[in-house]
């Protein structure tokens, strides 16, 4: 493993399975804070594009520690509007905070931005590219509801093709050694891409089209949604958008210790009536982007070992 | 004419002489040597007669022996060029050249959303295989097929199949 001290965390692919476990251990310390743990901290937030959950959940973790945040909320508001490079104001930011959260629509910017900056960036989405503190809290809420993660069975549906989530958590679930099934309709499944990097890493998956298929099969069943500005043609949105509607129907015979996961927003693939089972677990995984964001920023500021 | 000797082009005393360059990514090699204020002679002949390749091209460059770095550089685009030091108008080395582990600025990334090409930031690849030549952009993560025969603008002509 890896010293955390001033390390940055733009990629999943950046981590080892020893780094994943040792952030998820820190996550379940971080679940009562210590209030004074980052006190006189500074963490800049700079998202140029919408967020609800990860911009508050890392302003939340921030405060629970005693750190104070400063941020761009609007890029029309900042310098970026007058034709700033992105090198520039991550120069800036790093001048005035001690770690930086980005988010950006342009796939690559995490990646220049830790090269701008000399303190830590993390990297709160770029683009389609990576969100790594989605797939750790995704590993973490895996983990908090199973008790492990090694060897579990786990399902993904949905827009397997253009989601960065189910790209990022199956690499990472390459290293636990799960089962994985990958429920999509033709048009929507997981690029080859993936494919083959789990093949070479020796990972059982198989590819399905229908949920009654796999689910009395599976541990976790991950959700995602069908992303209509992905689509270049609005007839081929037309025909999937409603593929996959998750209703209190679907769990007559599955496992007790099955959980349903979304990286939320939803729109209409989960039903509202889901959320009263049981298996409903989306809005305690994002509630555990909280203490899992909390482990990263005291971890690369060297205030947890 | 000899194929080898290249006597279209005058020999010279000290340098290096790059032979069996595809017709096509001549320049292109020219380019990536950035001879640009270099003071010496240099002479490019392309395409000439060749028994092997159909068309060569040929680029010798009077005063200045070549690194390792520098023609490994050349085979991304030029697989089949042959690198060879002269001094004293004889072959004193000839390179064997491999593909580097990471190609900087040459190759432009395929994403037109990637970071390189919308704020203009130099390009660093890494080299997953090297047949079919796949590489990953180490900004966007983007992996790229990368046809090697095609090397015009230095963009490869296809993202790999996804």
């Amino acid at each position: 493993m890896t010293g955390f001290k001033g390390r940055d965390v733009i990629s999943i692919k950046d981590f080892s399975k020893e780094d994943i476990l040792h952030i998820l251990e820190t996550s379940k310390k971080m679940e009562s804070p210590t209030p004074t743990l980052l006190a006189g901290k500074i963490m800049a937030t700079l998202f140029f594009e919408p967020s609800t959950r990860t911009r508050l959940s890392f302003e939340s973790a921030m405060e629970s520690l005693g750190g104070s945040v400063i941020g761009v909320a609007d890029p029309a508001t900042s310098s970026a509007k007058k034709g700033e490079l992105l090198w520039d104001t991550i120069k800036m930011a790093d001048a005035y905070s001690d770690v930086i959260v980005l988010r950006h629509p342009v796939e690559g910017s995490a990646r220049l931005a830790a090269k701008s900056a000399s303190g830590p960036v993390i990297n709160g989405g770029d683009g389609a590219n990576q969100h790594p503190t989605q797939t750790l809290l995704d590993l973490y809420t895996i983990m908090k509801t199973q008790g492990k993660i090694e060897g579990l069975s786990i399902a993904m549906v949905g827009d397997l093709k253009y989601g960065r989530t189910v790209h990022s958590l199956a690499s990472a679930l390459a290293l636990f050694g799960c089962k994985l099934y990958f429920i999509a309709p033709e048009s929507l499944k997981m690029p080859n891409y993936i494919l083959s990097e789990l093949k070479e890493k020796g990972v059982a998956y198989s590819e399905h089209e229908k949920i009654e298929e796999v689910i009395d099969k599976v541990d976790i069943l991950y959700s995602t949604r069908i992303q209509q500005e992905r689509f270049p043609d609005k007839e081929e949105y037309e025909k999937v958008k409603n593929v996959y509607i998750i209703t209190p129907a679907l769990f007559k015979n599955v496992r007790k210790n099955l959980k349903i996961m979304h990286p939320l927003p939803r729109v209409n693939e989960i039903t509202p009536e889901v959320d009263e089972l049981p298996y409903a677990h989306y809005f305690k995984q994002a509630a555990n982007g909280v203490p899992v964001r909390r482990a990263i920023i005291a971890l690369v500021l060297g205030k947890v070992e | 004419m000899s194929e080898d000797k290249g006597r279209e082009i005058p020999d010279i005393r000290e340098g290096t002489v790059i032979d069996h360059i595809p017709s096509h990514a001549t320049t292109k090699v020219m380019e990536i040597l950035n001879l640009d204020g270099h003071n010496y002679v240099i002479s490019m002949g392309n395409n000439l007669e060749s028994n092997k390749m159909g068309k060569k091209g040929i680029i010798k460059v009077g005063g200045k022996f070549i690194t390792e770095e520098e023609a490994n550089k050349i085979t991304i685009i030029a697989p089949t060029a042959t690198v060879s030091i002269i001094k004293n108008f004889k072959v004193d080395k000839k390179m064997r050249l491999k593909l580097p582990k990471i190609i900087d600025k040459i190759i432009k990334c395929k994403n037109p959303n990637c970071i390189t090409n919308v704020q203009n930031i130099e390009t660093r690849f890494n080299v997953i295989k090297e047949e079919p030549l796949t590489i990953k952009c180490e900004y966007c993560e983007r992996l790229m097929e990368a046809d090697r025969s095609c090397t015009l603008d230095f963009v490869y002509s296809r993202a790999a199949t996804v």
